[in-house]
């Protein structure tokens, strides 16, 4: 089996254009979660979201490009050019062949399908631009990102929810282990902040209406959010041979599923999972330092995952470290674990740990060191990252410290 | 029909059980009704009454809409109606 480092991060998201700055962002405690600007918004009952303010697509794209990137499309390939930019990768002739694309991401073009439904359905036209359906479908983010770097090994796009970008980052990891590629663009994207797409979770009742605080017991919900993350993965033999910045090296990986619910988390699922992921690794339970919960802000969710925790763990549980990103930078859904690896990254390089904020009150039923609202300086030698979508389908991916 | 009466319906239905197993003392647990079945329901009353229910899945006892019975809920439903209409 092969070994995978990664060698290449980027991002766009509510708190910053890039790694640099979402990483200082996240280790000053910031929140990037604001008033939602977006049409028709005197029509939501929730308000908030972690929103990319600012972004003109025009800054970044010519005209024929933007009549083809829905805005997911266009986070991913800005977040894709930073990522690959660091790795100071050249992709022809065999790199080529042995280099793919997979993403995740839940809602796919959602703006667009916003968009034209409005159009055919409110204002009644009966013409759509010709480029609609190549424009918003789930795959176009891993396909430009293919045909801007020349990829042509194996690409593809995984949809699970809230998990897409960890089983997208799984599977990457997957593939380099066995040998199907050396260099794999893996992470995730989403732009769901629309009418429609906001509506459709309004009907959950599951979205706070101030502020997502993970792990506190006067927390009323999550809160969206958008943007991407995107990794280059790489085989180990190849990364040292070209001389690479190392990051990270990818120890672990697990996927599960529950088999229960639609909706409601297990903890059983979530525990089999954390432990899969140890054992792929074969890491000892107390090796780990940190953990990225997927801690929503949700009742259900995070009093789920920390007994999930508390049981894999056990005494070791209440020495480490376990916060959730997503009080600053909302919830990504199928881009979200991609955006919370860099926080993972961060531990491990900086030895800083992100913090949960917006805690206010502690809840025994999520009574683990959640790192409150302020991070936390701490030398860590393997983290996780946990995913537990809608669906009940975790992935969990764990990283070791490199070298 | 009344309130009471369109509430019960509604609830029954979810339940998948018959109106008259639907007293105003049954809870929505004592029906089998699920968290996500209270939220349908709620979608449901909203509709059928043409009315906006505050309510948050994440602490149902936290909302000013109590659930706690199917008479209580009756009860939310006339304030909301006299508040929204």
């Amino acid at each position: 089996m092969h070994r995978v480092v990664i060698t290449g991060a980027g991002t766009i998201n509510a708190l910053g254009n890039d790694v640099a700055s979402t990483q200082s962002a996240m280790a000053e405690g910031r929140c990037g979660i604001t008033q939602l600007d977006i049409r028709d918004i005197d029509r939501l009952s929730v308000k908030i979201g972690g929103q990319i303010h600012g972004y003109e697509e025009a800054d970044h794209f010519n005209r024929q490009e933007i009549a083809l990137y829905d805005r997911f499309t266009q986070f991913t390939l800005l977040a894709a050019r930073e990522a690959i930019s660091q790795a100071g990768l050249k992709f022809s002739g065999d790199e080529s062949d042995s280099a793919g694309v997979v993403l995740g991401t839940s809602g796919g073009g959602l703006n667009t399908q916003d968009d034209n439904y409005r159009a055919v359905y409110e204002e009644g036209k009966n013409r759509v631009h010709p480029f609609i359906v190549p424009k918003l479908m789930n795959n176009a983010a891993a396909s430009h990102v293919s045909m801007e770097y020349n990829l042509r090994g194996p690409s593809f796009t995984v949809a699970t929810a809230c998990a897409s970008s960890n089983h997208a980052m799984g599977q990457a990891f997957a593939m380099i282990r066995s040998g199907m590629a050396k260099t794999m663009i893996t992470g995730g994207s989403e732009a769901m902040l629309c009418f429609g797409g906001f509506k459709a979770w309004e009907g959950l009742r599951v979205m706070s209406k101030d502020a997502c605080r993970p792990f506190s017991a006067n927390r009323n919900g999550m809160v969206q959010g958008e943007g991407a993350g995107v990794f280059v993965f790489e085989e180990y033999e190849h990364a040292k041979a070209r001389g690479a910045e190392i990051l990270a090296e990818v120890v672990g990986y697990s996927m599960t599923s529950d088999a229960s619910d639609i909706v409601m988390p297990s903890k059983a699922g979530a525990a089999r999972t954390i432990a899969g992921a140890l054992r792929d690794a074969r890491i000892d339970p107390t090796e780990v330092g940190y953990i990225n919960a997927h801690g929503t802000g949700t009742a259900a969710n995070d009093k789920t995952e920390c007994a999930a925790v508390a049981q894999v763990f056990g005494a070791h549980a209440d020495k480490l470290m376990i916060s959730s990103t997503k009080s600053m930078h909302g919830h990504l859904i199928g881009g979200t674990g991609a955006v919370e690896l860099l926080a993972c990254l961060m531990a491990l390089r900086d030895g800083i740990i992100a913090p949960t904020i917006g805690y206010e009150e502690p809840d025994p039923e999520c009574a683990l060191d959640v790192v409150p609202n302020e991070a936390r300086e701490c030398q860590v030698e393997v983290v996780l990252s946990n995913a537990f979508a809608f669906g009940g389908l975790n992935a969990v991916i764990a990283l070791r410290k490199f070298p | 029909m009344n309130t009471a009466a369109k509430v019960t319906e509604i609830i029954a239905e979810q339940a998948m059980i018959d109106v008259s197993d639907v007293t105003l003392d049954s809870t929505l647990e004592s029906l089998g009704i699920d968290s996500m079945g209270v939220v349908e329901s709620i979608f449901a009353i909203e509709e059928a009454f043409d009315i906006s229910v505050p309510f948050n899945a994440n602490d149902p006892s936290d909302s000013d809409f109590d659930i706690s019975s199917v008479a209580s809920i009756v009860a939310a439903v006339d304030k909301l109606k006299a508040e929204q209409a």
